[in-house]
């Protein structure tokens, strides 16, 4: 565990940039610090590397004071990964990634050995190895970045408002990328962002800090969309709080109807038989399951659909693995109001409404007070 | 005294060629040791950042005297020699060493200096690792400068006696009314000049495989293009 301790940073200037911040970081798990632009957070992640020392306060990691190791030897046993990679342009793509395994002693063929399962590891082709750092996309440098702060296997990882750099598809395949390496990993990560939403998806807790260096709230994702702490914290979370706050609640609890999906060669017997009060609509599928979009049944024609007719089914979500957010996200999308789930294979697993979806989040809400309750 | 075109005479008491080695040593000589001290000078100018200015400003006083001033001072301690000849082209070389060094190392990103520094490099480390190799293009730059410069000024040394390699042959050309010599002198110089400098274009090129080449945009998904690869597996 990292505990900050009565941390304060006054910089020459006189300008507070951390001020008395204490928290845990606890250990095997994402801890991101977020807020506005100069509120303190790099100053509070160089102050756990030792980049810049603290003015006052202690940190300790498993109770021993940072200070008393030598700065290099902390330093080799936290990776860092910051914005735009900071990789080394002079260097091949193996020999940046095995910097810190050859700071370490380990001669040339291991440093390298490691460097290329690490490239595998997150998700970079092997032929890059032997480029340069210019030659690589946006993406690939940060993952490149991220494989060079692994490289020595440390048990503390430190980023530094890594995917900002990227456009949003790229940054969201790192995020997610991010979130698999650490369960295989377990690592201690700290996180800096000033993305609330990338403070939500990859946190396990998140401390939210605002200008001045103070620590505004430091809580699990969901507990600060369900309750910010104040008015700073609640503007900071951003209207759609609610809405977000969805992704934590598994779409597995929903039931699914599975009468009215229709294959595109059903007969008319079928189609008749599909066709409900309850349902208006009958969504279509492929033959092998894939969703095609909805149609009044009295508009079907048996045996060969029309599928250029067919109304929009807006996004599938896939049923147990995403949130209820996707789910209602799914039922807004479709004119008809009705999501489509699907499982992992793209395939139809059934339909749920709007209301259903709903009466889903009311049950998860009530669920969530009282766990709430019981955290304190 | 006639004969072959690069008979010289014998007053200079050596061949053409030995002249041309003669000539290099005096230009290059001067080149390296300028290189290696401003080296230091240029890391302290980084370090110290009110530094540069006056130092700045010392090597362009010392550039502009001129070298018969240097002679003049210095012939009583080192005497009618190479040296003699050598201190000046080597503090004049400072003049395009300091700034090009210093523009070299300042010209690594803030980023890169930080994940060295995180990594756990320390200063030594992260000057030899980090910085001088993304400052060898800058310096090479200069040192292209400084070396082309040396070899056109090696001739002023004929002014002390016999000093001045090719030069030489200048002085030779007019008392002995010879054209052949000057065409031999200034020739001579000339393609010293320009093979040095294509030489250090091709040492720039060995040592710098990361940089991007001929202009063009990096490509993130083509091969690189055989000669490039030629020479990564060169300087490997
Ligand atoms: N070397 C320095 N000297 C003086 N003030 C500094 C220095 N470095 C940072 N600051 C100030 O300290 C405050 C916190 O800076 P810090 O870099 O930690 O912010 P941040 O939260 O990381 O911001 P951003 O999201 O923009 O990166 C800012 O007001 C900044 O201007
Ligand atoms: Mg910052």
């Amino acid at each position: 565990m990292i505990r900050i301790d009565s941390v304060t940073k006054r910089y020459p200037d006189g300008t507070v940039a951390v001020d008395n911040l204490s928290l845990d970081i606890p250990d095997r798990a994402i801890t991101v610090f977020v807020g506005p632009s100069g509120c303190g957070k790099t100053t509070t992640l160089r102050m756990i590397n030792r980049m810049i020392e603290p003015s006052s306060g202690t940190i300790t990691i498993d109770g021993k004071d940072i200070t008393k190791q030598p700065v290099n030897t902390l330093r080799r046993s936290m990776g860092y990964v910051i914005q735009n990679a900071g990789l080394f342009q002079h260097r091949t793509i193996v020999d940046n990634i095995a910097t810190v395994p050859r700071l370490l002693g380990w001669d040339k063929a291991r440093a390298r050995a490691r460097a290329r399962e690490l490239m595998e590891r997150v998700g970079l082709d092997a032929s890059l190895a032997k480029r340069y750092p210019y030659q690589l996309s946006g993406g690939q440098q940060q993952r490149v970045g991220v494989a060079r702060a692994l490289a020595a296997d440390p048990p503390v990882l430190l980023m530094d408002e890594p995917f900002s750099a990227v456009d949003p598809v790229v940054r969201k395949g790192l995020q997610d990328e991010l979130l698999r390496l650490q369960d295989e990993l377990g690592k201690t990560i700290v996180f800096v962002t000033h993305d609330i939403d990338e403070a939500v998806k990859i946190g396990t807790m998140v401390a939210v800090m605002r200008t001045g260096g103070h620590l505004a709230q430091f809580a699990p994702p969901a507990e600060l969309l369900s309750a910010p702490a104040d008015g700073f914290v609640e503007d900071f979370l951003g209207a759609d709080r609610g809405i977000r706050r969805l992704s934590f609640f598994s779409s597995a609890g929903l039931d699914l109807l599975t009468a009215p999906v229709v294959a595109v060669d059903a007969t008319a017997e079928q189609i008749a038989a599909r066709a409900s009060k309850d349902v208006p609509y009958l969504l279509v599928t492929d033959v092998d399951g894939l969703p095609l979009g909805w149609a009044e049944p009295d508009r079907l024609t048996a045996g060969a659909v029309d599928t250029s007719r067919l109304l929009p089914y807006g996004r599938p979500f896939v049923h147990g693995e995403e949130s209820l957010r996707a789910a209602l996200d799914g039922a807004v999308l479709s004119p008809t109001g009705w999501a489509v789930a699907v499982d992992a294979g793209g395939r139809v697993t059934g339909v749920v409404s709007q209301q259903a979806v709903g009466e889903a989040i009311r049950t998860a809400h009530a669920e969530g007070r009282s766990d709430e309750k019981v955290a304190g | 005294m006639s004969g072959g075109l690069f008979d010289i005479p014998s007053d200079l008491q050596n061949s053409y060629w030995g002249l041309v080695g003669l000539h290099l040593r005096e230009a290059l000589v001067p080149v390296a040791v300028g290189l290696v001290v401003a080296l230091p000078i240029a890391q302290l100018c980084v370090r110290l950042r009110w530094l540069y200015p006056p130092v700045l400003w010392v090597t362009t006083v010392l550039y502009a005297i001129p070298s018969l001033a240097f002679f003049v001072v210095l012939i009583d301690y080192t005497g009618q020699t190479e040296t003699t000849v050598m201190i000046p082209l080597g503090v004049y070389s400072l003049v395009v060493f300091v700034p090009a060094i210093v523009d070299g190392v300042r010209s690594v990103p803030q980023e890169t200096l930080d994940a060295a520094t995180a990594m756990g490099l320390g200063p030594v480390r992260r000057y030899f690792q980090v910085q001088l190799p993304i400052a060898a293009p800058a310096i090479i730059a200069g040192l292209r400068i400084a070396t082309v410069s040396s070899i056109s000024l090696v001739s002023v040394g004929m002014l002390i006696g016999n000093q001045g390699a090719l030069g030489n042959l200048l002085h030779d050309g007019q008392i002995y009314n010879q054209s052949r010599l000057i065409w031999l002198s200034v020739i001579g110089t000339a393609v010293l000049a320009v093979v040095a400098d294509a030489l250090l274009v091709l040492v720039r090129i060995l040592v710098t495989p990361w940089m991007p080449r001929g202009g063009r945009a990096p490509r993130p998904v083509d091969e690189p293009e055989p000669l490039t690869a030629a020479l990564e597996d060169a300087t490997r």
